[in-house]
């Protein structure tokens, strides 16, 4: 297999010495075998992978996309900062032509976590591809930006944050939602009214294996890729798909992995979840790693991998290449759904309930989006959480019109304090951060 | 501690042009010798040095010998080295096309996992075919290496007993490393089997040599992290003593200077400049190991960065730009040299007094006259420019050990940054060109007495060092050795302090069997970790990582003087 090699910078950061708890699968030893792995392996020998320390992102970063409450320091640690600041430093890599993609081996993960944060949610507290994606725009400049989220676990938090962002694709491929944590992650979850499509989600039944996932990547995902053309791809790559992982259940492989990886070609990749620490992912980042270099990855494999068990049956073939036509369709359609949704409206209205398992925090939500053919939307959200926080954000996006800003500036202003805790005004264009 | 004796150290190091040897006694260079290398004979240069040192002396004085040798670089280098049938234990993940060393590979079947469990077995009736195969092509030597062995290194043993049937001399890749890294294990083994037939007959000679001159106390070499081992032991790893000079000059500088401050050391050469760096007074190794002729290794070596300036470096001047170095064509235009060089300009500007000022001059006419300046002017730019190439690499260093990954969020947010206190400078041109660089790196410099030899010193001087991995795996119930090979039972209450005294038990012995003396070994835990190990959602035992190693140095009687 003679492949054209690329130059990959790797920042590997275990974070050693943090843990949500001692037993927690979020703990120390997560990337330990990794560690091994890729040492023995000599990865980082070659002349083409290159490994970087992770810069530390700051409490500004992090602004750039949540809304912390009561404020950054509050709901993180150090280690999120370096991890964010990981994905950070993978980005400034790539965008200055240092090398041509990077991987952010980095712990904790962040997809779960929304732009709202009390607190942490699925193991994640901030966001940390989020938080690199608002970096890149805020120092390189507006980019059309697609992540696909390759975790087995739906990318609700990642969803949340870009549902009305039309310049950011969010595709999230994982175990139908029916049968696993968050629950969410359905077709018609879709995107908010101003970026109808921009949402995909693509659950997969259990037991799905790589022909599966590499039929939905060739069939839904790099078509709609094709249209959408993004200036940069992001793989959020959670490792959870693994057959050997222990909280979900999939059939997914190394040997996949890095197939999808190397027809994928992401500009960035970043690891979310998957906690076969043992089994899985010293054999799947040395996989992603030598796909991205443009390395030969064939030998790559579990040494207790067996192809005739991890078959998938013929009825679950037939149920994806289904789902890959429906979904291919609804993107088709995007344009004209967006008119039946719409209607005469000039707000959309979203209540959601959010649960945050890690912390035992529940939060009742109501966003609202301002209908606008120029931008994604003057945003605003009001949240009370059973912390005894209640607060309102006003959210200006990114490119956004003169009228969505104007009216957000008003609406800040004009909320007081009597109802609310605290009340946020982010400005993504101008770096504006306000609370009161 | 200062142990006052009347016994002496002879220190030489034979080098590839010159070989150099001190006598030392009670903390002083008593006598010191300078000949020519004779490339082609070796033993020749040894014999005219010690000739020199030891004419007048008492040979029963002598407390011990210390040598750096080239022999097994220049065997590297030169391609003078036997056909080794390599036998790899791949598994899967990397293909084959990238571990194959040499045309003489042969991959089997077989898998230790990260955590040194076996996972698939070898194939005996193949290993051997392989060795017939050996046989028959006149293999004598066979290196074994197999991924994780350090881990378990169970296959690689079994291996060698098959294939001892067939070859004179194996060598095992966990013998040469705890460090996990296939592809150097491989290389590693590879060139210690490689050049084990030289090296043996090296050592033979040398142990002839002194007994014809009466010298019957114990012979250390050199190693490339500026420690040293017995010459007897020295014979099945001899790849230890790849680049061992560079690291004598540095150990060499290390014996002369006070202070325990962080350090930039120099070494500057016709050819070359050799940079390392001190950290607290240590010198720094290489993370993983050193790198020959291509071949990345798992040798422990001094972090030593080799960059192609020196005194006599050949200045050209095309297109207006300067270009100076990396080859050398030979001395200085003002001892006869076909080139201007940086040494030329040091004449020229006065800075120094050798050679013949009026040759410098006039090599130096045809690249003033395409600067379009005076010679005077073109040397004082070749000098100054000789001068920042050396220093911004100097500084390019530190920024690479201060930019290094670390994998912990507390070293992230705590590490401590390198900053340089003081330059060392030995080499040819040290004196001329010592003050501007130690303001160019913003340093006080510090020429040593003795700079001439200071590698013959730093040979004289350096300790025995050694390291141990240990790995213990208390789900397993098992304690591994790396580099001894051994898997000892233990408890499931086994903790880290446990790990750690072993370590330091099993390295104080091996550091005695390669020679070391009680009162030189300082021991020091360089990597501790401890992981639970959970299943499901409860702890199912521990994984605690311990390396321990004699910090390179020098040999504790003489580390307070000279």
């Amino acid at each position: 297999m003679l492949k054209k090699e690329r130059k990959t910078g790797l920042i590997f950061f275990p974070a050693f010495d943090w843990a949500i708890s001692p037993t927690h699968p979020e703990r120390e030893e997560r990337l330990l075998y990794t560690q091994d792995q890729v040492f023995e392996e000599g990865l980082l020998d070659f002349d083409n992978i290159i490994e970087f320390k992770p810069e530390i992102a700051t409490d500004d970063d992090v602004r750039c996309v949540h809304i912390c409450v009561p404020h950054v320091k509050s709901v993180i640690t150090d280690s999120h900062l370096v991890s964010a600041g990981g994905a950070i430093t993978a980005a400034e890599k790539v965008m200055k032509g240092e090398v041509d993609n990077a991987f952010a081996l980095v712990r904790p993960p962040g997809h779960h976590a929304m732009l709202v944060v009390h607190g942490a949610r699925g193991f994640c507290n901030v966001n940390i591809e989020a938080i690199m994606i608002e970096y890149i725009r805020k120092h390189y400049g507006p980019r059309r930006v697609a992540i696909v989220d390759t975790d087995c676990h739906h990318g609700d938090g990642t969803q949340d944050i870009y549902w009305n962002d039309p310049h950011t694709l969010c595709i999230s491929v994982h175990q139908d939602g029916r049968t696993l944590y968050p629950g969410t992650g359905f077709h018609r979850e879709f995107g908010g009214p101003n970026a109808l499509g921009t949402t995909i989600n693509i659950p997969l039944p259990p037991r799905t294996s790589d022909e599966g996932f590499l039929y939905i990547l060739d069939h839904v995902i790099l078509p709609i890729l094709d249209e959408f053309k993004p200036d940069l791809i992001i793989n959020s790559a959670g490792q959870d798909n693994h057959y050997s992982d222990p909280i979900t259940d999939m059939y997914f492989t190394a040997q996949g992995y890095a197939l999808l990886n190397d027809r994928l070609s992401p500009h960035i990749a970043v690891l979310e979840g998957g906690y076969s620490i043992e089994k899985a992912l010293p054999y799947v980042n040395v996989g992603i790693i030598l796909a991205m270099a443009g390395l030969d990855y064939s030998h790559v494999r579990e040494p207790d991998y067996d192809p005739l068990t991890l078959r998938q049956s013929d009825e679950i073939s037939r149920y994806i290449e289904k789902e890959a036509a429906e979904i291919y369709t609804l993107w088709k359609r995007r344009d004209s759904m967006r008119e039946e949704l719409i209607g005469n409206a000039e707000y959309i209205r979203r209540k959601k309930p959010i649960y945050y398992d890690t912390d035992s925090i529940r939060e009742q939500q109501e966003e609202i989006v301002r209908v606008c053919n120029d931008c994604g939307g003057l945003v605003t959200i009001d949240s009370v959480a059973d912390t005894g926080n209640r607060i309102f954000a006003v959210i200006i996006p990114g490119q956004s019109c003169p009228v969505c800003r104007a009216s957000g500036e008003e609406m800040y202003a004009g909320t007081g304090k009597d109802r609310y805790n605290y009340v946020y005004f982010q400005d993504r264009d101008r770096d504006i951060f306000l609370v009161k | 501690m200062i142990v006052w004796s009347d016994m002496m150290i002879l220190g030489i190091d034979v080098g590839g042009t010159h070989t150099d040897a001190v006598l030392i006694e009670n903390f002083m260079v008593k006598e010191k010798a300078k000949v020519i290398t004779n490339e082609r004979d070796l033993l020749d240069s040894l014999w005219k040095v010690t000739d020199d040192l030891l004419k007048k002396e008492d040979p029963e004085r002598l407390e011990r010998v210390v040598l750096s040798t080239t022999i097994s670089t220049n065997a590297i280098v030169q391609e003078k080295t036997d056909r080794v049938g390599m036998i790899l234990v791949n598994g899967p993940g990397l293909p084959p096309s990238l571990l194959r060393i040499n045309e003489d590979c042969h991959f089997i079947s077989g898998y230790v996992n990260h955590r040194g469990i076996e996972i698939a077995g070898i194939d005996r009736n193949s290993v051997s075919r392989i060795g017939k195969c050996f046989k028959r092509d006149g293999i004598d030597h066979c290196g074994i290496v197999g991924k994780f062995s350090p881990r378990n290194p169970h296959q690689e043993i079994e291996l060698q007993k098959i294939i001892n049937a067939h070859v004179r001399h194996v060598s095992l890749g966990h013998r040469m490393s705890g460090h996990l890294n296939f592809p150097r294990r491989i290389a590693t083994t590879f060139l210690n089997e490689a050049i084990r037939e030289i090296y043996s007959n090296f050592v033979k000679q040398v142990s002839n040599l002194m007994h014809l001159r009466n010298i019957s106390v114990p012979i250390y070499i050199l190693k490339a992290d500026g420690g040293t081992f017995d010459i007897t032991l020295s014979g099945e790893f001899p790849v230890q003593t790849i680049l061992s000079g560079p690291a004598a000059s540095i150990m060499g500088i290390l014996g002369m200077v006070p202070g325990r401050d962080d350090a930039i050391a120099l070494d500057i050469g016709g050819t070359t400049t050799d940079i390392a760096i001190f950290a607290h007074g240590v010198p720094l190794l290489e993370a993983l190991g050193v790198t020959i002729f291509g071949h990345k290794t798992l040798i422990r070596g001094l972090r030593i960065k080799s960059i192609g300036v020196g005194g006599d470096s050949r200045i050209r001047c095309e297109d207006g730009k300067i270009i100076i170095g990396p080859e050398r064509e030979g001395p200085a235009a003002a001892f006869g040299g076909p080139f201007p060089t940086p040494t030329d300009a040091m004449i020229i500007l006065g800075l120094t007094s050798i050679g013949e000022r009026v040759r410098a001059k006039e090599a130096f006419l045809p690249v003033a006259r395409k600067m379009h300046c005076s010679v005077l002017e073109a040397a004082k730019t070749i000098f100054e420019q000789t001068c920042e190439k050396i220093a911004s690499a100097c500084l390019d260093e530190i920024e690479a050990i201060n930019n290094k990954p670390v994998y912990t969020i507390h070293e992230i947010l705590e590490g401590r940054k390198l900053k340089p206190k003081i330059l060392y400078v030995v080499g040819g041109p040290a004196r001329p060109m010592a003050f501007r660089l130690g303001e160019l790196v913003d340093c006080p410099v510090y020429i040593p007495e003795h700079a001439e030899v200071a590698n013959a010193i730093g040979a004289a001087l350096a300790r025995t060092t050694a390291e141990m991995t240990i790995l213990a795996d208390t789900e397993q119930g098992i304690l591994v050795i790396g580099e001894e090979g051994d898997r000892i039972p233990i408890a499931p209450r086994f903790t880290r302090e446990d790990a750690i005294r072993i370590g330091k038990e099993r390295l104080r012995e091996r550091a005695i069997k390669m020679g070391a003396r009680e009162e030189d070994l300082e021991i020091e835990v360089t990597e501790d970790q401890e992981f639970n190990m959970v299943k499901g959602f409860s702890t199912a035992g521990k994984n605690i990582r311990v390396k321990v190693q004699v910090k390179p140095g020098l040999i504790a009687s003489l580390r307070m003087g000279v």
